[in-house]
């Protein structure tokens, strides 16, 4: 068998990975960019956003598409909601301290994983792809009758997968659209520019934080609804969400969304492609070096032009 | 009495209460008074960068691991006796820490905590990788036989209570020793005040770092000995979990405070203890009072006795 197909296919699952990469990281840095908050339990908001979808589809019933469907619009609103509700009842308190939010984001972290724990099980729990049609990978071989299209047995994708990427890149645009041309987008990066400036022109700076945490939370939600039809539903699955974002938010640089969503897709599809032919445990050893490397030598991020 | 005499007093006095409880503990909180003083021996060295310096540390773990992995690989595979081994261990947790350090001290902050988190990951990541030497997340029993310092069979619950009780009160006074002298000092007035330091003319990388190794060095003797009385090294010990642990034993007890540490592994162990009875999901306990000690009480149990009653609390 050649190699050309099975680069494609990692390719394509590095570009998953990418998506919902994508997805977290941006939530993560748009949280940071914003409230200067480094969110500790980033990853238990996407595992609640699993959690959350498996449990509405398994209410609702019926087809799968129509559960799912609801779940990708309730189980974000849902996360974003107890965000905002941490953010009023934790964050808020603390001043926004960043060490001490650090120490409290952490116990965050425990608090919801042990309360899914409690309430949701230790068994992982699959929620059906609202449709999943398999679709071979084509090649071009050299054969007998000069070039052929051929479709490698067992190499494959589905369509849902196809159509995570593509929801992924339109929620993406969804967000710089609204950072870059809308008033609400307006107010956070001014807010992001000079809090207390932004204060002085009577922005409601307490509420655009409540806003600006629960949509952090609420990105992270969705990623997770997104890929948990191809990847189970379980109380542990938001460590490595969090590990992967804060390595993308930390090498596009901290708060820059464009910078962020360039890492994500560097970072999906290298994993992708690394895990294939190296030791995912080496890749992740690697990564985690090269963040604490970049943070020290190069705080700005490795395309984060702007300096702070 | 002066103050100096006063402390002398009361942590003497301390010393002496956990020294008699030895003789009326039952045998379930006997073992387990013995796993506390390790583990508030780890917490008192996690205290000296966080409490007295200032510097928040998330990979803690890291340095506990490579007391144990120092010590317990050594014996292992190269055939030490204890007593080599913990030094093994020790000087491990300070290669380890210099050069963590001589790296992560160049930022500060927030990038400084994550820094160090990163790291810690690395570690647990490779202790993991070298599965075949380290024996990955399954980790590996070292056995009696190998536990008899200087034909002291550590195994034995009295031998390692003992034994315990020396290396809690070792850390205990050094760290004791450390805040009291000028260099222990200075990191106090960093934590206060950097820049002010910086402006009076003391090399402010210098002594942090220091604080670093300083620190590092007592949890990786706590891991060492952790390893060696309890017979076990395991990849779970360099979890991120493990760099939290200290953390919130001396947030609960107090930062910058001698006894805090104890106090708050004391409750925190305790409290986990009684709950996982109950639930299996005995972390929660450690999550909402990471929550409410922030919001409430940041200067923990013993620092509210600092400010109400004995200033002189060092």
């Amino acid at each position: 068998m050649e190699l050309g197909p099975y680069l494609i296919l990692a390719s394509l699952e590095g570009a998953i990975t990418a998506a919902v990469l994508a997805l977290t990281a941006v939530g993560l840095s748009l949280v940071f960019g914003v409230m200067r908050v480094v969110n500790i339990a980033h990853g238990e908001f996407f595992m609640l956003g699993a959690v959350i979808a498996w449990w509405i589809t398994g209410m609702i019933g019926g087809p799968p598409a129509v559960g799912f469907g609801v779940a990708l619009i309730v189980a974000p609103l849902m996360v974003g909601a107890i965000a905002v509700l941490a953010d009023m009842t934790i964050l808020k308190r603390l001043d926004y301290d960043p060490e001490r939010t650090i120490v409290a984001t952490i116990g965050l972290l425990y608090i919801i994983q042990q309360l899914t724990l409690m309430s949701y099980g230790p068994d992982a729990h699959p929620v059906t792809a609202p449709f999943n049609t398999r679709l071979a990978i084509p090649w071009v071989a050299h054969g007998e009758g000069g070039w052929t299209l051929i479709w490698p047995w067992g190499l494959g994708t589905t369509s849902y997968k196809l159509a995570v990427i593509g929801a992924a890149v339109v929620v993406l645009l969804g967000v710089w659209l609204m950072m870059a041309r809308t008033k609400i987008g307006l107010l956070m990066r001014a807010t992001q520019q000079d809090r207390d400036m932004a204060l002085a022109f009577g922005i409601p700076v307490e509420r655009i934080y409540a806003l600006v945490f629960g949509m952090g939370a609420a990105l992270a939600a969705l990623a997770a609804v997104l890929i948990v039809p191809i990847q189970q539903a379980h109380y542990l699955m938001g460590g490595d969400p969090l590990l992967l974002s804060f390595i993308v938010v930390i090498i596009g640089g901290l708060g820059s969304l464009p910078g962020t969503v360039v890492a994500a897709v560097l970072i999906g599809l290298s994993d992708g492609i690394i895990s294939v032919f190296f030791s995912p445990t080496l890749a992740k050893i690697l990564a985690t070096l090269l963040v604490a490397l970049v943070l020290i030598f190069r705080p700005q991020g490795l395309f984060g032009a702007r300096g702070r | 009495m002066n103050d100096t005499s006063k402390i002398i007093t009361l942590h003497g006095g301390f010393l002496l209460v956990l020294f008699a409880l030895q003789f009326l503990l039952p045998a379930y909180h006997h073992g387990n008074l013995a796993r506390i003083m390790v583990l508030a021996s780890y917490a008192i060295g996690y205290n000296i960068m966080f409490g007295y310096t200032g510097l928040l540390s998330l990979g803690h773990a890291l340095f506990f691991a490579a007391g144990m992995y120092g010590m317990g690989l050594s014996i292992q595979h190269l055939g030490f006796a204890p007593a080599p081994a913990l030094l093994a261990g020790i000087i491990a947790g300070i290669v380890i820490s210099a050069a963590l350090g001589l790296m992560a001290l160049r930022t500060g902050g927030v990038s400084f905590m994550i820094v160090t988190l990163m790291f810690a990951q690395a570690g647990y990541l490779s202790i993991l990788y070298f599965g075949k030497w380290t024996r990955g997340d399954e980790g590996f029993v070292i056995g009696q036989a190998q536990r008899i310092l200087w034909g002291i069979d550590l195994s034995q619950p009295g031998n390692r209570y003992f034994a315990a009780l020396i290396l809690f009160s070792a850390c205990l006074m050094a760290a004791l020793w450390l805040v009291r002298h000028p260099f222990g000092k200075t990191l106090i007035a960093i934590r206060e005040n950097e820049d002010r330091v910086a402006m009076l003319g003391y090399n402010i990388f210098a002594h942090k770092l220091g604080a670093m190794v300083i620190s590092a060095t007592i949890s990786a003797t706590a891991g060492a000995f952790y390893g060696l009385l309890f017979g076990y090294a395991g990849a779970s010990f360099a979890t991120v979990q493990y760099s939290i642990f200290p953390l919130l034993w001396v947030l609960l007890g107090g930062a910058g405070t001698i006894l805090g540490p104890f106090i708050g592994t004391l409750f925190m162990f305790y409290l986990i203890d009684l709950s996982s009875g109950i639930t299996s999901a005995y972390m929660l306990i450690a999550g909402v009072a990471l929550v409410l000690l922030t919001l409430f009480a940041p200067q923990g149990l013993v620092g509210v006795l600092r400010a109400k009653l004995w200033r002189w609390l060092p």
